[in-house]
């Protein structure tokens, strides 16, 4: 088992980490760290005063206008409109004045039962009751997400080029080797949890969004800076929202989607607009998504402390119980055959291994993040805690960990591991390796002062043959090595 | 019909049993569905174990059982009728006209008269069991002042009123079927487990079933408030009762507004469409179940059940569409059955397992190819008519490489059949006389080889359609608002559309224009001229807007698998084909791909093309055809990306023409 004991110490206040090469990660003052991130294109910063804000909600905005009286009926419709049964029931139990006396005491003892039924539904599975913001922001995968600058970020699965959500709701498109950058809004586009672009395809980029999901289509070669909103298909379900994850399949064919309220698992098939839910008792809402790169497995964790790994061929599933509380996060190694997972309140890291033998018996553990104390020149410093999102790279040689700390931890299975370090204050928020890397792997990092910076490490793979392609988009990796990555057992498998 | 289908093995040893089996697990529902109704239908507020206990005894009467009976025998017929109605290549009608003429089909008219039988049987049962006043059609009554009391038979006009609610909603229920494509069977991309299917998709024919009821009768309401006396005094004549003159007619807004009578009408209905809508989703669901074929086989009397003769088949469409979804699945999931297609023949070392498949999955290809440009010719982009000497002049660049590319990948197979949907649909009416109304008024399509060289190509190939000979008069118009189709056309040639196949094609008889024609010409010109400018005329003849781009598109469910499959087993090869079989056909499966991918371009860029049409979730029709060109064109681009992620530069070693080779650079630089 690994652990945090075995990782070098954290570097000094004011230095940042700038790679890895040679095995060990090098660092720098920030001062150079910026001029050297200054000068890469594709690093950026967003300060939080250059985003124009929504200052006020749609319901807020009612205060601003006079009172104006209107006759019960339209009074009646538009509660119906806005807040559905409960809305006209309150509606009509308010006004008792206008309406008989037996309507408005009927709808009062009505609004009473249904507010007793669905207090008794939310005390069953309590995140029922949150605000949708908030269960954004618990379910997302991006730390401390409600006051986060950038709210999602995605890699183009084989071109150079990735998108960026942003806290006023816009999503822009970053190009090194095209000038302009696509700003992506829509009427509907609030409250972005993910985005993710569509495999074997070079336009197209699915938006979780609080109300549907978008899939936007986006022209590499065109040279608009504004998509028109016509651009964008729009996928909804009743009941389905908000929309806190997504995930495509490996061969860019389907999509499937997830939200906290909805028991069901959307599986679309996006060029028809169709979906067909997927459901199952028990959870209480699908939280997290993540399907597995050689497309045979999909994980979705619930609300409650259960999370199913669903099978896509015939699409089934198998229940896992969790002990203390609901999977957090997960990742698949390369070639599918290993899920690595954390549990809220708990502060190690599962693994499941699949395989051609009838599914795994039991999770292991293979990594133990509690807290360590460390002693450095500036004192001892304290890093451990809840894992919040944990992401592998194509290669399956490095593993990012982003803890519920401050601090962001990078282990590493074959030799040694450490620490990723950001300028001064800053947090880091969101992680992502880049899908094709060529010399090892690439880490983007989203930290809260708004800025995105990206840490090469640069390895050899050990199982992977290079080929002497230069400039090859990505092999199959999967395909290539099916059987020594499943048989080779982990690094921390072999310490502990 | 049947003597083509009974020679079918797959026929009558798998989509037979399949259809067997639903009707079986729909007759085993009927008993829970029947005790549902019967407690919804006799449910008092008031005393619920009193209705309990008058439902479980109603339950076990001899009444009840007789008709259960009765419903099992409709359930099977339903079920029967499913089975010989089914199609997976939905008929699309392109004309207001078009629909009409499917609605008065005599097969439809078989259709809906039996359905209005079955409707009447249900409403009988559901009158025995909601029981009381609705029981029988006659009661004694003593009519009169009470002087002359003899006792009489009068008419019970509460059963009558559910028997005929019944009949109804059974004739709008396959009015419906026909406008909404029930017949059509879709297939899924998510391929579940039929139970975990049926627990799925229960809610949503829960739903559809009780509003369609809800719709049906209040409509229902509507004629009978009408039209309700005529069968009213026809029962009264033919079974000798009477009219009890004491009772309120129910054929007034008073009698009518009786809402215990509407509750029994709207549940009625809804236990009878929720039966038949199961009976629909159950045969869907089990018709539709993957079907492995064996690649190959080592004894030879089943070589004909193996995956690269099936797939060459073309009569039972279901077959063929089975077989595609096969390969699409097993070039995803199955490496072993993967290198079963790339193995070699054992004495000779041929490729032929993977050369039958690709052969008919590039030939499917090419043929939507040939569809999609024939059809662009004839709706040229600004929609004026395109005459015929300026079309032959016209000629694209990448109609040249085309008719090239198409010529090779034909010349093997000259009896290839062009599958219009026109043809398609003839071929799907099978067992009754081709009606002249209907086949005419389909799609553009039906006339649209204009360039001579499109017509060389497919002469001798469209022998067996119906439209050999018919299509290729000369003057044919090109373009809306077209009236008249071709049948007449031809027959202004002298030529019936019941003998097509004997009259030659209008190349080899010298044609030369007599007055007679001429002044026929004309006085048809006329006349098109005068009907131009009536208005029921024109909405009855106008082209519905998307219909010709769906009708194009019909059959594309084929054409996603096929790419499907040729794009998996393409990528697989990469690592798994030891002989290199991929290799030698990979050059023309990029050539077919990228020619259709300009096809399908150029199409999206037509009018209309790219209009999504509108969701309507109601009812039981599956309207996923109406969303296929879409999935073609998304499944088109993705097919291409898939092998141009697998092989990355190597793609610059095949050998392919220039414009195709700058296509293939746009997708591997990821600018498509």
């Amino acid at each position: 088992m690994c652990s945090l004991a075995l990782f070098p110490a954290p570097l000094a206040c004011g230095q940042t980490t700038l790679c890895e090469s040679n095995n060990e990660l090098l660092s720098g003052t920030a001062t150079d760290h910026r001029l050297k991130q200054d000068s890469s294109p594709l690093s950026l910063y967003f300060p939080r005063e250059s985003l124009k804000l929504h200052c006020r909600t749609e319901s807020s905005s009612k205060a601003a206008f006079l009172d104006h009286s209107e006759t019960l009926w339209m009074r009646s419709a538009a509660a119906w409109r806005d807040g559905g049964l409960t809305g006209l029931l309150n509606e009509i139990t308010n006004s008792n004045t206008e309406v008989p006396k037996w309507l408005s005491v009927s709808s009062g003892f009505t609004l009473a039962l249904l507010r007793w039924f669905s207090s008794f539904h939310g005390s069953l599975f309590p995140h029922l009751t949150m605000s949708s913001e908030n269960m954004l922001a618990e379910f997302s995968q991006v730390l401390n997400w409600s006051d986060c600058v950038v709210r999602a970020f995605a890699w183009h699965p084989h071109a150079d080029k990735f998108a960026v959500a942003l806290l006023d709701d816009s999503i822009k498109i970053y190009n090194p080797k095209s000038a302009t950058t696509p700003t992506l809004k829509h009427r509907l586009q609030r409250s972005v949890a993910a985005v993710q672009w569509k495999p074997m395809c070079a336009s197209a980029l699915a938006v979780a969004c609080q109300n549907c999901l978008l899939v936007w289509h986006v022209d590499p070669c065109s040279l608009s800076t504004r998509p028109s909103s016509g651009c964008a298909q729009v996928l909804s379900n009743p009941g389905h929202s908000p929309v806190t994850s997504i995930a495509w399949s490996p061969s860019g064919s389907l999509l499937v989607s997830a939200s906290p309220m909805d028991t069901a698992m959307m599986v679309w098939d996006v060029a028809s607009e169709s979906c067909v839910p997927l459901q199952r008792v028990g959870g209480g809402g699908v939280t997290f998504l993540s399907w597995s790169p050689d497309s045979s497995h999909v994980l979705a964790s619930t609300p409650s402390a259960l999370f199913r790994v669903w099978e896509t061929r015939t699409w089934t599933c198998e229940r896992w119980p969790c002990v203390k509380g609901r999977c957090q996060s997960g990742c698949w190694s390369p070639d599918g055959s290993r899920l690595l997972f954390t549990v809220q309140g708990e502060m190690v890291i599962y693994v499941l291994t699949f395989g051609d033998t009838p599914g795994p018996q039991a999770a292991a553990v293979v990594a133990d993040l509690s807290e360590t104390t460390f002693n450095t020149a500036d004192g001892d410093i304290i890093v451990g805690g809840e894992i919040h999102s944990l992401s592998w790279d194509p290669t399956g040689e490095r593993l990012a960990v982003l803890l519920e700390g401050f601090t962001e931890c990078f282990v590493r299975f074959s030799v040694s591991s450490g620490f990723v370090q950001g300028e001064p204050g800053a947090e880091p928020r969101m992680m992502q390796f880049h899908p094709n890397f060529q010399h090892g792997a690439l880490l983007t990092v989203c930290w809260s002062s708004g800025r995105i910076t990206h840490v090469p490490f640069y390895f050899l793979g050990a199982g992977v043959p290079h080929f002497g392609l230069s400039g090859s988009p990505s092999l199959p990796r999967p395909q290539e090595r099916p059987a020594d990555f499943a048989n080779q057992s982990l690094f921390t498998e072999l310490i502990s | 019909m049947f003597s083509t289908e009974q020679s079918c093995w797959f026929i009558r040893k798998v989509v037979c049993w399949r259809a067997v089996a639903s009707i079986a697990w729909a007759v085993l529902l009927l008993l829970p569905i029947t005790a549902v109704f019967v407690i919804l239908s006799r449910f008092s507020l008031l005393h619920p174990i009193q209705t309990f206990s008058e439902c479980l005894s109603f339950l076990t009467c001899a009444s009840a059982i007789f008709s259960l009976i009765l419903m099992c025998g409709v359930i099977i017929m339903v079920g029967f009728l499913n089975l010989e109605y089914y199609t997976v290549i939905p008929t699309i009608a392109c004309s207001k006209i078009a629909l009409l003429g499917q609605l008065l089909h005599p097969r439809q008219f078989v259709n809906s008269l039996a359905h209005c039988i079955m409707g009447i049987i249900v409403a009988w049962c559901c009158a025995v069991t909601l029981g009381g006043r609705y029981e029988t059609i006659g009661y004694p009554c003593t009519q009169g002042d009470g002087t002359d009391s003899s006792p009489q038979m009068c008419l019970n006009e509460y059963h009558l009123i559910l028997l005929l609610a019944g009949a109804f909603v059974g004739f709008s229920h396959s009015l419906l079927a026909v406008i909404s494509n029930i017949n059509y069977v879709s297939f899924h991309t998510v391929q579940q487990y039929k139970y975990l299917r049926f627990k799925g998709s229960l809610p949503f024919v829960v739903k559809c079933s009780a509003a369609q009821a809800l719709y049906s009768v209040r409509n229902y309401i509507v004629v009978y408030f009408f039209l309700g006396y005529i069968p009213k005094a026809w029962i009264c004549k033919t079974l000798n009762l009477h009219l009890n003159s004491s009772v309120h007619p129910l054929d007034s807004i008073a009698g009518l507004l009786d809402l215990s009578l509407l509750y029994h009408q709207w549940i009625s209905a809804s236990f009878l469409l929720f039966t038949w809508n199961i009976t629909l989703l159950l045969f869907r669901i089990f018709v539709t179940e993957v079907y492995s074929f064996p690649v190959q086989s080592s004894f030879t009397e089943d070589a004909h059940q193996c995956l690269p003769k099936v797939l060459t088949d073309k009569q039972p469409m279901i077959l063929k569409f089975l077989a595609l979804q096969d390969v699409a699945l097993l070039s995803q999931h199955s490496p072993s059955r993967r290198c079963e297609v790339f193995s070699l023949s054992q004495p000779g070392g041929h490729p032929h397992n993977w050369n039958a498949i690709s052969k008919e999955c590039l030939s499917l290809l090419a043929d939507l190819t040939q569809r999609l440009v024939a059809y662009h010719d004839t709706v040229a982009t600004n929609g004026r008519a395109k005459s015929l000497s300026t079309g032959s002049e016209r000629k694209t660049s990448s109609e040249t490489s085309f008719t090239s590319a198409t010529e090779d990948l034909m010349s093997p197979r000259p009896t290839l059949l062009l599958r219009t949907p026109a043809s398609v649909f003839a071929r799907f009416v099978v067992g009754t006389p081709h009606s002249p109304l209907t086949a005419p008024f389909t799609p553009d399509l039906d006339s649209p080889f204009a360039s001579p060289a499109l017509r060389r190509l497919t002469a001798p190939l469209d022998q067996c359609s119906p439209w050999f000979g018919t299509v290729q008069s000369p003057h044919i118009m090109r373009r809306a608002p077209k009236l008249w189709s071709t049948s007449t056309d031809s027959q202004v040639n002298g030529s019936p559309p019941a003998s097509p196949a004997s009259v030659p094609s209008p190349k080899q008889e010298p044609f030369k224009p007599s007055r007679l024609a001429l002044f026929l010409r004309n006085r048809k010109e006329q006349v098109k001229h005068f009907l131009a400018k009536r208005v029921l005329i024109m909405y009855l003849f106008n082209k519905l807007p998307e219909a010709s781009s769906q009708a194009l598109f019909a059959d594309s469910q084929a054409h996603i698998w096929a790419l499907e499959g040729l794009s998996y087993l393409v990528q697989a090869s990469f690592s798994e084909d030891q002989f290199g079989v991929i290799q030698t056909t990979l050059p023309s499966i990029l050539g077919c791909m990228l020619i259709l991918q300009e096809a399908v371009d150029r199409h999206f860029k037509l009018p209309h093309a790219s209009s999504k049409p509108v969701r309507s979730a109601s009812g039981m029709g599956d309207s996923t055809y109406k969303t296929l060109r879409f999935a073609l064109r998304a499944t088109l681009k993705t097919a291409i990306y898939r092998i141009t992620t697998t092989f990355g530069n190597h793609l610059n070693a095949v050998q392919m023409s220039a414009e195709h080779r700058k296509r293939l650079q746009q997708f591997l630089e990821y600018k498509e």
